[in-house]
């Protein structure tokens, strides 16, 4: 039986000025999947990221989510839709404002009609499950760049979405909180069945957390397909940004300027 | 771009899109305004935003009218004392007060204080992500932000206008009775005689006015502005620059707008020899 897809693009297209970020793209994805985008930095994966939640709208083309178009929704009506999804900012993007507790507790106080201390109850759990209990009093500027985002990905869980965003889950933090944060993404997916999509440009989280990936590359899906496939890609792109190499033109475009 | 009509044309269509957009938030406030407060719990937004906007803004907004009214008093003492009206000092201070300089300049005293605070945090919030974040969660930022804010300066406008208006009025007869010894019945005679409920509610209906433009341009600029520490430092500077103007040219309109309505009611009032 054919697999159904939660979240589908069909044909989108988005330009910024002059630079075209997403050209006539389409891309499927399945439930219970984590599907990996990645590409070079500033190549448009954190605004496909953003168009699956219509943060950005697409100037072309067709969004998706089971089965309900959802790009030409309003933002009242988009509302419902949004919370489906859980989305890690790629800073945290927690509210200064509020401690991390209040934070984790501010979609459910938003849309729910859930009592005081089970709230309470729920923020404790969430922080729990990332393994930071006992946060919930402090204050984003007084928590770690990882714990901002492991406080960052309980509140996207706080209403226990269908699908987590996570947009450059592990730049920024040294390689052990990477790897602190990967375990949880898997974690997440192993426990709570979520569908994930992540943006990333760090090889070794693909290799830790990816069931499928794909490539983005000048506005367009350059590589689709599973983790095994994509090692053993014959693509020179595709091999040279897995392995980390610069091309001989971006080597060459250094010239005489690098200081000695 | 080589060609300078292009050039023109472009910055031409920008501005249009910007003013555009502007009316477009305008617009979405609006009707969050109502939908937003028919329900109890975003009431609670309101109250910190309430403290933000007037509780801290008393004293310089009193400062801002004893000043005015001071100046006002030393500077037309000389004029209407050689003229032998020195007793209407109150009429002319009093009034310029209640009607122009206390809305007009609590108005952009307040644009400088609140305004610049609020793209400072909205502005920040934009270029962290965290207006996406709320979106995200299903959480409209212009019900969830902008709203409250909006309305705490549309309450609290004019009553921080009437704090002004009474230091205006404190300063101008403190030069004019204690400084310069003018009479002070006769003082509080005129004045009374002069500035007539219409005078109160004209800026009454200018502070109410000025206060909704500043909220909308600081709320508008903090939310569109571009990212990076300078792109926030530019939105400030540019809503400053841009509620400044609006105040004045929202200030000529409500007046040419109720003069005519005064004069269709009750026809032209003289103050001197009336």
């Amino acid at each position: 039986m054919a697999r159904v897809p939660i979240i589908e693009f069909q044909k989108v297209s988005k330009r910024f000025g002059t630079l075209q970020v997403l050209d006539q793209v389409d891309l499927r994805i399945y439930p219970g999947e984590t599907t990996v985008i990645i590409g070079e930095s500033g190549c448009g994966k954190s605004v496909t990221l953003k168009h699956t939640v219509v943060l950005l709208r697409p100037d072309h083309g067709e969004i998706f989510f089971e089965g309900q178009r959802i790009d030409h929704l309003s933002e009242k009506n988009l509302a419902t839709v949004r919370v489906n999804f859980g989305f890690l900012f790629q800073m945290g993007a927690l509210f200064d404002s509020m401690t991390a507790g209040q934070n984790i507790a501010f979609p459910l106080l938003e849309n729910s009609d859930l009592p005081n201390d089970e709230i309470t109850n729920i923020v404790n759990e969430k922080l729990r499950m990332v393994g930071l209990d006992g946060v919930q009093e402090k204050r984003p500027a007084q928590l770690s760049g990882g714990q901002r985002k492991r406080v960052a990905l309980a509140r996207a869980i706080a209403l226990n979405p269908k699908v987590i965003l996570y947009d450059e889950p592990t730049t920024g933090l040294d390689p052990v909180r990477s790897d602190v944060i990967n375990e949880l993404i898997n974690k997440l997916k192993r426990e709570l069945g979520v569908t994930s999509l992540v943006v990333t440009h760090d090889m070794a989280s693909v290799n830790r957390i990816a069931d499928r990936v794909v490539m983005l590359h000048e506005g367009q899906f350059r590589f689709d397909g599973p983790l095994a496939e994509l090692r053993a890609c014959n693509d020179p792109l595709v091999k040279r940004f897995i392995e980390g190499r610069a091309s001989e033109q971006e080597l060459a475009s250094l010239g005489g300027g690098v200081a000695r | 771009m080589s060609n300078p009509f292009a050039y023109i044309g472009h910055l031409e269509r920008e501005l249009m899109a910007a003013y555009g957009r502007f009316w477009i938030f305008a617009g979405r406030t609006w009707s969050w305004l109502w939908i937003g407060f028919s329900n109890r719990r975003n009431w609670r937004l309101l109250t910190p935003q309430m403290y933000e906007v007037g509780n801290r803004s008393v004293f310089v907004i009193m400062v801002t009218g004893l000043f005015v009214g001071l100046v006002l008093a030393v500077q037309s003492y000389g004029q209407l004392e050689a003229m032998g009206l020195a007793e209407r000092l109150g009429v002319l201070v009093n009034l310029s007060v209640v009607k122009e300089l206390g809305p007009v300049l609590a108005g952009v005293m307040l644009a400088g204080r609140v305004g610049g605070a609020l793209v400072a945090e909205l502005g920040t919030m934009n270029v962290t992500e965290q207006l996406d974040a709320l979106r995200s969660m299903g959480t409209d930022p212009i019900r969830y932000l902008v709203v409250p804010r909006v309305l705490a300066c549309m309450i609290l406008t004019p009553i921080l206008t009437i704090y002004a208006d009474a230091m205006g009025a404190l300063g101008g007869w403190l030069i004019s009775v204690v400084m310069y010894g003018v009479a002070s019945e006769p003082y509080w005679y005129f004045t009374k005689e002069a500035v007539v409920s219409w005078d109160i509610m004209t800026g009454f209906i200018k502070s109410v006015s000025f206060g909704t433009i500043l909220a909308l341009i600081a709320c508008y600029k903090g939310f569109h502005c571009r990212s990076g520490a300078e792109g926030v430092g530019r939105a400030c500077t540019e809503a400053f620059v841009a509620t400044f103007i609006a105040i004045l040219v929202s200030d000529f309109f409500i007046n040419v707008m109720l003069e005519s309505i005064y004069k269709a009611l009750w026809g032209f009032t003289p103050l001197v020899g009336g």
